[in-house]
């Protein structure tokens, strides 16, 4: 007799312990739609692990009723691979944010994006430093101004969907953190994606950087500052889908356009998540003059890390292993009267 | 082992011998001297070696500082060390013989490639004038041979290029003084064999220079003054042996431990660094095993992958040198912090900082006891010669595994690339230490401890309803939950310590190496010091000295009887290749007024150096 089993509800992955951000901060938002996305695949709780760094996003795992490990700034990406090394079958949702990811952790994050370790990667981006109240981070734009920059930074931003692109990643993707349904989508895209998936949220940081992104998601203008991707179809956006994204005649660059007046959407650029230079011009449209590019950007799977790496040794590990016959292996000699 | 050939003139019988190979870094000096240790190993003797390379890997030609040399200590008897002089010298260049001829004994038997002291090979050398010209050599027994000359001969028709021919210098030396020892040559043929089984020539012209000096010692007229020794097989007890360095005795230490702790998998994460990296090669070759091995980016890469691992619940194990350790300082925190078993090895090397990669030094005792944030204690054991490299490894693992701990494991340069004759033990015979994973999720909390060793559940991601999250912030010390609770951390800060504290009582007692339990003088080394500060007592003993050797392996926690112990002697010398690390902790921990012998030169203790210091300090005391 078969049992079918309730379907999950995002409340399963829900922990018991109660949740500390600041009220309105964005990442409230990011872990509903995370428990949704759980849900709605139907994931195994003892199968799923969240691994973080150091920041508020890091403490997302304490939230989440899998297993979880809060780690040190920056090493998350290494503690994954590791924990994958061992064992291969554990599904694994990396944790972090602009500055565990790409200051502190950003080499990490570099040798875990071109090795293609099988495992989700989600990327709190709200271009500031929250946890230690306020300093700009390595997202944040030229002349912020923080507590450890008065009169402004000088450093110039990283991108971290560029980022991500340079260095190999197999899969770069990028929603909003309250675009519920639309992160939902993203991330389980990102979880059926094998290797791994980079998956950049734009999160608001209510008491340190609000309104960072409202360029491009206050509700009044969003739908003009919006590309939604989808693979096939042409470049669209607007209320009235009425621009899109076309190449620019003579040249390699991009161009919003307005359908109408000897415009088509035949001479829009259909998404193709497998064209890695149409992914490094879309990661870099930026508001006014181009919508935000949202959803899967880059999708081209390859072999995971830990794949490749695992083929190469005994699969059965040490069990069976015959010590005495591998230090006896070369050259050997007896002392003694059978000698 | 077959009767030494006869020799023109007469052998002298030696209890023991010490030879050096020196040339360029680019002449394979290591190599001839691993050649001729396999062979000696084969013959029987007892054996301790002393590999030292400049940190370049092809310093410039014929210079001082880029001599590579490797040296033998072979015998009858037991060797602990690898010699204070040199009874032969092989130098096949200027710069080489510059360098070694002041470890040279007075009369030993020096082998001079005559074709290498060329006038810019002199120069480079910094000779002014050709010491085999001068009285410079006149208080040893010299054999100047024009090895360069013989070997080009011996090679010749076999279509290599100069270059290539020059390369097989080596092996003519080789044979050469294989035969002065009456030692065989099959298994350096078997070696050569193998090793350029896909370059014919090059092998061929190998074998021919090996064979060439073989048979210049069984025909040439060898000057009168010089005379082989003849060293007799030492008395060893009943067994199989190999010759094992200690890279490869702790990786078979790391692969049992994690065996009898009945651990599927091994993993290291690694990143390359001097004199560490053998042990990463030597586990790369270990796949068939099941060791999996992750050259990480960084050394922090490295020790997160393997405590990943361990929480994925494999043995993670990591290794470096002390540079490198610092770096992985935070991740060791968070080990301590988690209480995961993981294994960390440190192949110390000079420093501070870079310091000198390729030379020893034990000066990373510190780093290891006292070196994280935080209260953050852990058991720290080390390794005290090669092949004692493989107890020590199942040692870590079953501390590791067993308290769920980082443990660190202190080896060092010398120790990594050095070799002796090995009794390989049954492994069948070595107590198993089963890890029990916890899987009933009746009653789990991921901080609630064993009554006895104080160690958490080892609950592995995977196992259906134990699913929890632990991490760096202070916890509650049962439910795992964070806390800031201030009697929480309190409580924790005393398990924690109490946990590692504990560990005192599950090792054994400390023992004596040499000597008596109570006395005059107890002269306590830890690390690769072993071999000269053995030798050093040994002899004291024997001009009637009351002098004993204690050697620790477990250097934290100390073993529960060692302040007793340490009590029974009026005097305790520490002898350390480092400024008092160990002297501070004996002092700090036990109260005593202990003294250090200190040496920092990158090399080893020479045993005349510490006997002559106690002897001196004994007799300060009359």
């Amino acid at each position: 007799m078969t049992v079918t089993l309730p379907k999950p509800s995002p409340k399963d992955y829900a922990s018991d312990q109660e949740v500390r951000w600041c009220p309105g901060c964005g990442d409230y938002a990011i872990l509903k739609a995370v428990q949704k996305t759980l849900a709605d695949l139907g994931v195994k709780r003892e199968n799923t692990v969240f691994i973080s760094g150091i920041g508020c996003a890091a403490r997302f795992p304490y939230y989440v009723s899998t297993y979880g490990f809060h780690t040190i700034h920056g090493r998350a990406p290494a503690i994954a691979t590791g924990a994958k090394l061992a064992n291969p079958d554990l599904d694994i949702w990396v944790i972090t944010g602009d500055g565990d990811g790409l200051s502190i952790g950003g080499n990490h994050m570099l040798h875990l994006l071109r090795r293609n370790v099988d495992l989700q990667v989600i990327l709190f981006n709200n271009e500031v430093y929250g946890l230690t109240k306020g300093q700009y981070s390595p997202t944040s734009h030229r002349g912020f101004k923080s507590p450890s920059t008065p009169l402004g930074s000088v450093d110039n931003p990283i991108a971290p969907g560029a980022f991500a692109l340079g260095v190999g990643a197999r899969f770069v993707a990028r929603s909003i953190d309250t675009l519920t349904p639309h992160l939902v989508d993203v991330l389980k895209r990102a979880h059926g994606h094998r290797g791994t998936s980079f998956v950049e949220v734009f999160q608001n940081c209510v008491v340190f950087n609000d309104g960072a992104f409202s360029a491009f998601t206050d509700k009044s203008i969003a739908p003009e500052q919006q590309l939604h991707l989808e693979h096939g179809k042409p470049m669209v956006f607007g209320k009235a889908k009425d621009k899109g994204i076309r190449i620019k005649p003579g040249a390699l660059k991009l161009e919003a356009v307005m359908l109408g007046d000897g415009i088509a959407m035949d001479d829009l650029l259909v998404h193709d998540e497998t064209n890695h230079t149409q992914a490094q011009m879309l990661v870099a449209l930026r508001p006014p003059e181009f919508p935000v590019a949202l959803g899967v950007i880059y999708c081209d799977p390859a072999p995971s890390y830990e794949r490749e790496a695992l083929a190469q040794v005994n699969a059965d590990g040490l069990v069976g292993v015959d010590l005495n016959a591998i230090m006896r292996k070369g050259r050997t000699w007896k002392i003694g009267d059978d000698a | 082992m077959g009767s030494p050939p006869a020799t023109r003139s007469a052998r002298e019988v030696r209890d023991s011998v010490v030879i050096r190979f020196a040339g360029d870094s680019g002449d394979g000096m290591q190599l001839t001297g691993l050649r001729f240790t396999q062979e000696t190993a084969l013959a029987g003797s007892d054996l301790a070696t002393f590999p030292d390379y400049p940190a370049e890997i092809r310093a410039p030609a014929g210079t001082t500082y880029g001599v590579s040399a490797f040296q033998i200590h072979f015998g009858a008897r037991d060797i602990t060390s690898v010699g204070d002089e040199l009874d032969v010298l092989v130098a096949m260049n200027p710069a080489a013989l510059k360098v070694s001829l002041p470890d040279l004994r007075m009369g030993g038997a020096v082998l001079v490639d005559t074709g290498a002291f060329t006038d810019r090979n002199l120069q480079k050398a910094g000779y002014e004038k050709n010491p085999l010209d001068d009285e410079t050599l006149a208080p040893y027994q010299m054999l100047k041979l024009d090895v360069t000359r013989h070997t080009l001969d011996a090679v010749e028709g076999l279509g290599l290029s100069q270059k290539e021919a020059l390369r097989c210098r080596n092996m003519w030396a080789l044979g050469l003084m294989l035969w002065m020892y009456g030692r065989s040559r099959k298994a350096t043929v078997e070696w050569i064999e193998k090793k350029f089984v896909k370059e014919p020539p090059v092998r061929d012209a190998n074998l021919k220079a090996l064979n060439a000096g073989h048979a210049f010692g069984e025909t040439a007229e060898m000057p009168s003054h010089v005379s082989g020794y003849s060293v007799a097989a030492a008395e060893l007890p009943v067994g199989v042996y190999r010759t094992v360095s200690g890279t490869e005795a702790l990786a078979w230490g790391l692969l049992a431990g994690a065996r009898k702790a009945g651990l599927k998998r091994v993993m290291l994460g690694s990143y390359p660094i001097t004199p560490a990296s053998p042990l990463l090669h030597t586990m790369a070759g270990m796949k068939d095993y099941g060791v999996v091995t992750f050259q990480a980016e960084d050394e922090i890469a490295a020790i997160c992958a393997a405590i990943g691992a361990s929480y994925a619940g494999a043995l993670g194990v990591t290794s470096s040198s002390g540079p490198g350790i610092a770096l992985k300082g935070e991740a060791l925190g968070l080990a301590v912090a988690t209480e995961l078993p993981l294994i960390v090895v440190n192949a110390q090397r000079a420093g501070p900082s870079t310091g000198m990669p390729t030379k020893n030094e034990q000066s990373d005792l510190y780093q290891a006891v006292f070196g994280r944030n935080g209260d953050a204690q852990l058991p720290v054991v080390a390794v005290a010669t090669p092949s004692d490299s493989f107890e020590v490894g199942i040692e870590a693992v079953r501390l590791a595994t067993k308290y769920m701990t980082p443990v660190i494991l202190l080896t060092d340069g010398f120790l990594a690339n050095a070799a002796e004759p090995w009794l390989i033990p049954d492994a069948n015979a070595i107590p198993e230490f089963p890890v029990r994973y916890r899987t009933d999720p009746e009653g789990f909390m991921s901080f609630s401890r064993d009554d006895a060793t104080l160690a958490r559940p080892w609950a592995v991601p995977g196992t259906p309803g134990l699913e929890h999250r632990i991490g760096g912030l202070e916890r509650s010390w049962q439910t795992g939950n964070i806390s800031y609770d201030p009697d929480n951390h309190q409580r924790m800060t005393e398990l924690r310590s109490d946990k590692i504290r504990g560990i005192a009582d599950d090792i054994p007692p400390q023992a004596v190496a040499l000597g008596e339990e109570r006395g005059a003088v107890a002269i306590v080394g830890w690390g690769s010091t072993y071999g000269p500060i053995h030798q050093a007592v040994q002899n004291l003993r024997e001009r009637k000295l009351d002098v004993s050797h204690i050697h620790l392996r477990y250097l934290w926690p100390l073993p529960a009887n060692l302040g007793d112990l340490l009590r029974n002697f009026s005097r305790v010398i520490v002898p350390e290749m480092n400024t008092g690390q160990l002297l501070t902790v004996l002092r700090a921990v036990y109260l005593l007024p202990a003294e250090g012998i200190n040496k920092v030169t990158g090399k080893p203790f020479k045993v005349t150096e510490i006997e002559r210091v106690v002897r001196a300090r004994l007799e300060d005391r009359r």
